[in-house]
């Protein structure tokens, strides 16, 4: 801990880590799993278990009491970790084991109060000190991040904002503009969750996206919600840079009778969704 | 331009463009939600100024609400908090039972402006979402309802209120089961529906503009109150009480007071079983800075940032967060903020039935259990108005079981 201003946080790591599916013509695959579900230990071996598979970029969830962008199935974990008493410790040793054990860019996806509260100063030290790549934050809007982002930059950690076909044009430009790392574009208007279809909305989103400054800049726009098979991460890796999987991978651990079963199972569908987002 | 019955904050000075009071307030939400957000904004700014807007409203109010509401002396009543004089602004006596339909009325003309054919709102005690199925039902929109279970089981007559004027009530069964639950599992239809549908927020919380626009439909009652009691008792009052959940009644009374620097503006939390016990529900004595479902103002939290799960008897004072303008009123030191029991708020429903033959909310009866104290202090010389936010009906069984008065059922409340 003492050493903890002087480590750097990943965003390098994390845009080089999408900048090689790019050159190896396929999208990157990005997992998300949630911390302390089913168990802390648990969490870190389903990490393990997603980058075995395949899986080049990992957002860890820092479970909430009010998930309000979650569906069913992540409000689920996400109980079940804060009930099994999940503290945002807890969280960061789930970072850094994992980025140790796996090498891959590892993101922190959650709610602005736990990190309001926490500190800002000390959750971005902190995080970066574990070797994280950066925060997803989707209920903290671009108008209100300056405080974040400038913490944030210090400690070379990524802004990751999340974009929804609702966004105007003139906000995906404000967007870009302030966020790093990647752009997560939402393919759909609701809550996380697996969908039978993607839809075509999320085209549209990437598309105007790509189109704003930021974008040309070189930020890689990766696309979630809805996703969970090897058909749609094809079909949406054939126009975005990323193709982001959640639920499908935390409804396997939350169905399984026991870790190892679900741990294979996470590891087989990171396996088919990798083989899904290349483009060749 | 504003009729008689809607008049926008005059002052204007807060929120800023930000949509903050001080340092409370603001628009947290996912990007998915800051265009309709910022279309209610547009819109709202639209209405305000538009003098046909303020005048359908008003004709509402009048004719299909009832306002004014009646200011009712309560001597036999204030015999038992010293001698002080009590007057209570009727909000009970509104179409639908409480102050929620000034709210639930405006926001309803605005749906329809902005072309919405769907209404969504969450409610704890029932009283927001009668309100809301009201006005669907008025106006021939789609309405769903969300309220967490425990509340669909202690205020069981509005859910049947609410699907007899056509709403569909979801009763929901994630956290706590209560209001706060209520209001996620809303914004999560919102996202998922939001090109027909309009969130008919129901308190002065929320991200920005809901916490300034909830409060200028609910100005009516602060503004009646002032003139009102100008007439009858010839002075303005040494105080004015509420009770506080999200804080929609408390705000509408106090706004126009809040420039007559010499009525102190006092709010009555839920204590619950007592703060000191953790089993409470009063955010300003307890809580912190911290944001919840949109905006930042004090929370229940605890040292994580995980939101902590309040408790009341009282359905509509069940919840952990608080509009951002009362946190901004206490810090400033112009609002003040004090907790009452349970025990106590059911004493004081017995109490005004009993000697004025007015049965009141349990919400609104935390205001009077306050008003007790408050007028003792005052001493006889003291002058009170205090918001009779609701009526009773919907209460009767909790009341019922809390006093015994079922028969061959003993009291489960007062043996305590």
């Amino acid at each position: 801990m003492s050493n903890a201003s002087e480590k750097t946080g990943n965003i390098q790591l994390l845009s080089d880590t999408l900048a090689k599916a790019k050159s190896e013509d396929r999208a990157a695959l990005v997992a998300y799993l949630p911390a302390g579900f089913p168990t802390v230990d648990g969490a870190i071996d389903a990490v393990k278990a997603v980058v075995a598979g395949g899986a080049d970029i990992v957002e860890i969830g820092l479970p909430h009491s009010d998930p309000v962008l979650d569906g069913a199935v992540i409000q689920t974990a996400d109980d079940i970790a804060l009930r099994g008493g999940v503290k945002i410790a807890d969280v960061l040793r789930t970072v850094r084991e994992a980025h140790e054990a796996t090498g891959a860019p590892i993101l922190v996806m959650t709610y602005w109060n736990p990190i309001d509260r926490y500190g800002v100063e000390r959750f971005t030290a902190e995080l970066a000190a574990a070797g994280g790549a950066g925060c997803i934050l989707p209920d903290l809007p671009v108008q209100e991040s300056a405080l974040w982002r400038e913490h944030a930059e210090k400690h070379a950690l990524a802004t990751v904002f999340v974009v929804a076909p609702s966004s105007k044009d003139e906000r995906l430009a404000t967007i870009t503009a302030a966020g790093s790392g990647f752009v997560y574009a939402a393919s759909l208007m609701g809550v996380t969750g697996t969908r039978e279809s993607v839809g075509n909305q999320a085209q549209d989103l990437v598309r105007r996206t790509r189109a704003t400054d930021g974008a040309r800049r070189g930020l890689p726009v990766c696309v979630g919600l809805g996703v969970s098979n090897a058909a749609q991460a094809k079909e949406v890796a054939a126009f975005a840079d990323g193709v982001i999987v959640g639920s499908a991978f935390v409804k396997l651990l939350l169905d399984a009778p026991d870790l190892p079963t679900g741990l294979d199972a996470v590891r087989a569908l990171a396996g088919e969704l990798a083989a899904g987002v290349r483009r060749s | 331009m504003s009729s008689e019955f809607f008049i926008p904050d005059p002052e204007g000075h807060v929120p800023n463009a930000e949509g903050y009071f001080g340092d409370f307030g603001g628009k947290f939400i996912p990007e998915a939600l800051v265009a309709a957000v910022d279309e209610v904004a547009v819109e709202y700014e639209k209405a305000k100024d538009d003098p046909s807007f303020a005048a359908e409203l008003g004709d509402l109010m009048v004719n299909y609400t009832g306002r004014p509401s009646a200011l009712t002396e309560v001597p036999r009543f204030a015999e038992h908090a010293g001698g002080a004089r009590i007057f209570l602004k009727r909000e009970d006596l509104n179409h639908t039972g409480s102050h929620k339909i000034n709210n639930v009325l405006g926001q309803a003309l605005l749906t329809r402006r902005m072309g919405k054919t769907r209404v969504i709102a969450e409610t704890g005690a029932g009283q927001h979402g009668v309100a809301t199925a009201t006005a669907c039902a008025l106006f021939g929109l789609d309405c769903t309802i969300y309220m967490g279970e425990i509340d669909t089981q202690r205020q069981a007559l509005n859910v049947a209120r609410m699907r007899m004027l056509g709403a569909e009530v979801i009763a929901v069964k994630s956290g706590s089961r209560t209001l706060k639950d209520a209001i996620n599992e809303a914004f999560r239809d919102w996202v998922a529906n939001v090109d027909r549908t309009h969130y008919l927020f129901g308190t002065v919380a929320g991200p920005h503009p809901f916490p300034a626009m909830v409060r200028d439909f609910h100005r009516v009652i602060g503004v009646e109150a002032r003139r009102q009691i100008l007439e009858r008792a010839g002075r303005l009052p040494d105080a004015v009480a509420a009770c506080v959940g999200g804080g929609s009644n408390a705000i509408g009374l106090f706004h126009a007071f809040i420039p007559d620097t010499g009525v102190r503006l006092v709010g009555f939390e839920p204590a619950g079983h007592g703060v000191e016990t953790g089993e409470h529900a009063a955010t300003l004595t307890a809580g912190e800075p911290g944001i919840l479902h949109g905006s930042r103002s004090y929370v229940l939290q605890d040292e994580e940032g995980q939101i902590t799960e309040p408790y009341s008897i009282s359905a509509g004072l069940d919840y952990p967060g608080i509009g951002p303008e009362h946190s901004y009123l206490k810090d400033a030191g112009r609002g003040e903020y004090r907790a009452v029991t349970d025990d106590a708020a059911m004493q004081a429903l017995r109490l005004l039935s009993r000697t004025e033959g007015i049965i009141p909310a349990i919400e609104s009866a935390h205001a009077l259990a306050g008003a007790l104290e408050l007028g003792k202090e005052l001493g006889k010389d003291g002058l009170l108005v205090v918001n009779l936010s609701g009526r009773g009906d919907k209460d009767m069984d909790t009341a019922a079981r809390y006093f015994g008065l079922y028969d061959g059922e003993s009291a489960e409340g007062e043996s305590k």
